[in-house]
């Protein structure tokens, strides 16, 4: 009950944001929730599972692609390619891990960033349809979800929101059901819950394919939200991010990626306005999370605060 | 030109990419087969390390091969050493935890990287070559220098082999490789012969730099690529296999030549990245691992 009550909160403290942000702050806020939904999906399998995985930007890709294309080739539009960019997501990782998910560890990362960087490239090798590194711009037609017109900021920051609150009280919910607690035993001691007479594969398969789902709604909900879909979104960086957000926020921890993800877009955007070298950050950010605070922000809070945080 | 001269051109630009790959793997292996870690910033050292051969070899007056016998001698220790830090600041207090010591290493890509775009800018830049001899074959000239690096190469190796296999160092590098726990009950300072071959593994990333900025350029993001191809040498050839790794990298090379040149690069990446993946799902010990 506390932790919902807490989400709840924190959720309308959100909407409260969402509705006094003058706008350049308001059109930040819908970026950074987009990227809090991938990274949710991200934590699932890197916090709560413990799959570290490298290859998440080739799902975020897939969304993003899954949406952008039936735009461009058949002149679909709104909830359908959402529908379809979450659905490529998913499927891409369903197909990522059958593979990747018999090795583990150092492995499991290297696999998945071989696949990521095979999509990417492919991607790239077929720019006559996605535009490689152009990219393609959508057109205002299709960027219409349920009556609701992404061009304008402020019913994209609130379809942004509801989307981000849904896929947050989901993600609440599964890990706080009997299934969340196997994806902990998954990711504490992996022999131990197989003895116990649990699958590890079957498990960790199916995180990752809702890990995926997840990336994948919010690569197609980028590529509507913003108007463009781009093959660089499916550069390794974008698999690193949601593993910074999730650090930073706290790995493990429901709200800990939208928390990650909006001290770092933040952080960014006033770093990049004194040198073009911003990205440094996001490397003393990994070092200093990964030497000194490895349970990130809502990490310590739990540790310190409240033990209940799911 | 006919198919023959053409092929032959193939190969030779495959062999020096060969060679230079070879150097930059067997450092990503060497520091995987005794500290069990994986470093993404390999191929930021690799970067770090031709930005610094061009510093040198633009403040050292006289002809070109001055300032690239300089850098030569010079960079890769100081690449070395900087790496050496980092082991002893960053990588030991993680106890090298396999995935900390990944987003560590990412976390240092990204500073290396971004120090260069500050302190190099982000053009790339040419660094002349130490000669410029030309060897004339019957159908076509070729660069004696990209010659003399595939023999360099060949030097740098055959030292590395004999300082694993006949030094006092090697013999320690190889038994922490063993065990660890055993070879601190011996007396050997483990933590220094990680210092050390962190350190070592990041020199040889840096003397191919060192050997490959001639003939090409200088740019904060040239480290990606070879990263990525280390990557595929190391896990083809088995992770933590020398041996193995200098084979590897010879048939990735040569096939990188040839495919590069009769069809296209982008082609040869989807395949190899693609080809690497299910290596290490179906048979983790490489190719030509012996065991796991």
């Amino acid at each position: 009950m506390k932790a919902w009550l807490f989400h709840l909160v924190a959720l309308a403290g959100l909407a409260v944001l969402a509705a006094v942000l003058p706008a350049y702050h308001a059109n930040n806020l819908a970026r950074v929730l987009v990227l809090a939904v991938y990274a949710t999906g991200y934590n699932l399998a890197f916090g709560y599972t413990g799959m570290l995985s490298l290859g998440h930007a080739l799902f975020f890709g897939a969304g993003m692609f899954g949406a952008a294309l039936p735009v461009t080739l058949w002149g679909w539009g709104g909830v359908p390619v959402l529908a379809l960019g979450m659905l490529a997501g998913g499927v891409v990782a369903g197909a990522v891990g059958l593979l990747a998910l018999r090795t583990k560890g150092v492995s499991f990362m290297i696999v998945t960033l071989m696949f990521a960087q095979a999509g990417y490239l492919t991607l790239i090798w077929f720019n006559a349809v996605t535009g490689g590194d152009q990219g393609l711009v959508l057109p205002g037609a299709a960027r219409r979800v349920l009556g609701i017109d992404l061009t304008q900021d402020a019913p994209r920051l609130w379809l942004a929101l509801g989307i981000y609150a849904v896929a947050l009280l989901l993600a609440v919910a599964l890990v706080r059901s009997r299934f969340g607690r196997i994806m902990l035993a998954m990711r504490e001691n992996e022999e131990r819950s197989r003895m116990l007479g649990y699958n590890p594969y079957a498990v960790k398969l199916k995180v990752l394919v809702v890990s995926g789902l997840y990336a994948g709604l919010a690569g197609a909900a980028y590529g509507l939200f913003f108007g463009y879909a781009g093959a660089g979104f499916a550069t390794v960086q974008y698999s690193i991010l949601p593993m910074l957000y999730s650090l930073l926020g706290g790995a493990g921890t429901a709200l800990g990626p939208l928390i990650g993800a909006a001290a770092m877009f933040w952080l960014i955007d006033f770093v990049s306005s004194l040198t073009n070298a911003y990205l440094m950050l996001v490397g003393v950010a990994l070092i200093v999370l990964v030497l000194f605070a490895p349970r990130g922000i809502l990490g310590f809070v739990r540790e310190r605060w409240l033990p209940w945080l799911p | 030109m006919s198919f023959g001269p053409f092929l032959l051109l193939a190969l030779m630009e495959g062999l020096v990419s060969a060679a230079v790959l070879a150097l930059m793997a067997s450092g990503l292996s060497l520091v995987f087969g005794v500290m069990r870690v994986v470093n993404v910033a390999h191929g930021a050292f690799f970067m770090t390390g031709a930005v610094l051969a061009w510093f040198v070899a633009g403040h050292v007056p006289g002809p070109p091969v001055w300032g690239w016998l300089a850098a030569l001698v010079v960079v890769p220790p100081m690449v070395g050493l900087m790496a050496a830090a980092v082991d002893t600041l960053v990588l030991k207090r993680l106890e090298y935890e396999p995935e900390a010591v990944i987003v560590a290493t990412i976390g240092l890509l990204y500073i290396l990287e971004q120090a260069a775009l500050i302190g190099f800018g982000p053009d790339a830049r040419p660094v002349a070559a130490p000669f410029s001899l030309r060897l004339q074959l019957p159908w076509f000239g070729y660069s004696g220098y990209k010659l003399f690096v595939v023999a360099a190469a060949g030097l740098v190796l055959l030292a590395l082999w004999l300082v694993m296999t006949r030094t006092r160092f090697g013999l320690v590098m190889r038994a922490t490789q063993v065990d660890r726990t055993t070879a601190r009950a011996f007396g050997i300072n483990v933590d220094r012969v990680y210092a050390g071959t962190f350190g070592l593994g990041a020199a040889l990333a840096a003397v191919a730099a060192v050997l490959v900025v001639p003939t090409t350029q200088v740019h904060y993001l040239m480290g990606g690529d070879p990263l990525l191809l280390s990557f595929i040498t190391v896990i083809i050839g088995g992770l933590g296999s020398l041996r193995g790794t200098l084979v590897a990298a010879l048939i990735i090379g040569l096939s990188d030549g040839v495919i590069s040149m009769f069809w296209a690069p982008t082609l040869s990446k989807i395949i190899a990245t693609l080809l690497v993946a299910l290596v290490l799902v179906f048979r983790p010990q490489g190719l030509f691992g012996a065991k796991a």
